[in-house]
């Protein structure tokens, strides 16, 4: 399949199955909601050595939030139920409660419910008040600006990690440019999160290393650098590569991302040093969902 | 289907009558015979409701008394489910125990109103005697859930007790107001008597007017509470002044107390 003079690899990217919840934190204005959902979802690029993968799925008006105020919505994926309750509540505690006029609302109705404010409530040193307002439970926490206002819970479902595709271009500017303009494109779907720094990632990883210690190490087939000394996967005109990931809520969210993402790259084209879509295939060792791109771009 | 009516014979009647057996869920599924054949306590005897109450309808679900007087005791006691409407004034003990469900009463109604109830609406259109949603005597724990709307006054030691719920009341409170609460919010929009929160250990006394505080509550300052908002914006399904987007304020000045007690409960009273 070639789009605007993009080959689009007969292929699939492999993800697997995650647990995931969403917050909703708000603030005085968006340029603090924002502040503090960044700080929580910093250093949560890759469950490899994160314990999770986080991202901001997008700002909320305030009539979108519980209190009226501006926010940001957060998303948080982890491998299991523990770890993604635990991410939540260490997050929460030093990126969200530490935060100046923060409120930390659940973002996710139904699933089960994990603990959002509900042992952060304890750094009130007894001086915490409990509040059920419309049958959900609230925490107020004094603290020295006012109050930190939490909601007790919020709810943990199923999930997909690790959707993706690559880019092949001709240049790493090139490779850069055209994931930018991805990114921009999947910002808009929603229940997707790209974890990665601004969205992109450069060193794909394969699974397994020659080191007993490590699980994953760098991508060779797709090393630019490699290419007369692996079996590689690019032509020579292939200069640099990046990589797309992609966590959503469920199979068809991550679908619709591919698909939105894939063609603002096409987009740009073979013109723009463009030269091929691929993605991440481990051969079936990484996970239970399957991501065809030219199904995805049929 | 119609609502299962029943109206009252003898206005009012000689003696007090416990109502406690019709409610819904005990009703659900009997015939107009069996419910006319249900014995009530009437004073000292036992009397057949069918003595008592002209009895129509069908839906037990929506149970309408209608012509009722201060001498009918217990309505919706234990009420888990349905409707109950009152058309008149109601006695003691008005939804106690309640764990679910709505009462709505036109007039006013006794003491121990929602006494140690548990999940529900009560709404009173009337006055509301003294204990309202309190624990009955000897009790620790009063209202444990659920909501109580008061158009009209309420007596002496509302909320007394009160472990969690919400009393909301568009008139005035008596004396003693809150006291002993353990947990729970109670707003009041008009006046409260003398020593409001007595003895409370947490729980929130919102109130619209500077009280006259016991000696034991210290001033906080003054405030903007994130809370409020949420609060107010969840009364909005209530019939009621509390539902009125222009009566919510987030701008308190806040007292802690009973210092005497646990000092974990607040005052917030709106600038």
């Amino acid at each position: 399949m070639i789009i605007n003079g993009v080959t689009i690899d007969k292929t699939f990217a492999e993800a697997f199955p995650m647990k995931a919840t969403r917050a909703i934190i708000t603030a005085q204005n968006e340029k603090w909601a924002m502040i503090s959902a960044q700080a929580m979802t910093g250093f949560a690029t890759s469950v490899i050595a994160c314990g999770c993968e986080a991202g901001i799925e997008r700002v909320l008006s305030p009539d979108e939030t519980p209190d009226g105020r501006p926010g940001v919505a957060i998303m948080i994926y982890a491998m299991g139920g523990k770890g993604l309750a635990k991410q939540l509540e260490t997050r929460a505690g030093q990126c969200v409660l530490t935060s100046p006029t923060s409120a930390l609302f659940s973002g996710i109705e139904g699933g089960k419910p994990i603990p959002l404010g509900k042992n952060l409530r304890f750094f009130g040193d007894g001086f915490q008040i409990a509040k059920k307002i419309g049958g959900k439970r609230y925490w107020r926490v004094p603290v020295m600006d006012g109050e930190f206002l939490t909601e007790a819970t919020t709810g943990m479902v199923d999930a997909v990690g690790g959707g993706n595709f690559l880019v092949l271009a001709e240049s790493q500017p090139q490779a850069l440019a055209a994931c930018e303009a991805a990114i921009e494109a999947m910002k808009q779907i929603p229940n997707v999160i790209m974890p990665f720094p601004g969205g992109v990632v450069r060193s794909g990883s394969k699974v397994g290393s020659k080191y007993k210690a490590l699980s994953a190490s760098t991508n060779d087939a797709f090393c630019p650098t490699l290419k007369g000394v692996t079996r590689t996967d690019l032509s020579p005109e292939i200069e640099s590569v990046m990589e797309i990931v992609i966590d959503g809520l469920t199979k068809e969210d991550i679908d619709r991302a591919m698909r939105v993402g894939i063609q603002a790259v096409c987009d740009l084209g073979a013109a723009n040093g463009i030269k091929r879509i691929s993605a991440g295939n481990y051969g079936g060792k990484l996970g239970p969902f399957h991501f065809h791109l030219q199904e995805i771009m049929a | 289907m119609t609502s299962l009516t029943f109206t009252l014979i003898e206005t009012p009647p000689s003696q007090r009558i416990d109502m406690s057996p019709l409610v819904c869920q005990k009703l659900a599924g009997l015939s107009l015979d069996q419910i006319a054949g249900i014995e009530l306590q009437c004073g000292k005897q036992k009397l057949r409701v069918d003595q008592l109450f002209h009895i129509t309808g069908s839906n037990a679900d929506d149970i309408s008394i209608v012509g009722s007087t201060g001498k009918l005791d217990l309505i919706g006691k234990e009420l888990a489910s349905g409707n109950i409407s009152v058309q008149g004034e109601a006695g003691a003990y008005l939804g106690m125990q309640m764990k679910g469900g709505t009462i709505n009463v036109i007039g006013d109604v006794g003491l121990y109103a929602g006494c140690e109830m548990k999940n529900g609406l009560i709404q009173i259109e009337g006055d509301a005697g003294d204990f309202l949603g309190g624990a009955l005597p000897g009790n620790k724990q009063g209202m444990k859930g659920g909501t109580i709307l008061v158009k009209g006054n309420v007596g002496q030691r509302a909320g007394d007790h009160m472990r969690r719920g919400q009393i909301l009341v568009e008139g005035n409170a008596g004396d003693y107001c809150g006291s002993r609460m353990v947990a729970g919010t109670i707003a009041v929009m008009g006046q409260v008597g003398r020593y409001a929160g007595y003895a409370m250990r947490r729980g929130t006394l919102l109130l619209w007017n500077q009280p006259q505080l016991p000696a034991t509550f210290n001033d906080c300052g003054l405030h903007t509470l994130a809370f409020l908002p949420m609060l107010f914006a969840s009364f909005k399904s209530l019939n009621s002044r509390f539902a009125d987007k222009a009566i919510a304020f987030n701008r308190v000045r806040r007292f802690g107390g009973d210092m005497a007690e646990a000092g974990r409960g607040e005052v917030l009273v709106k600038l």
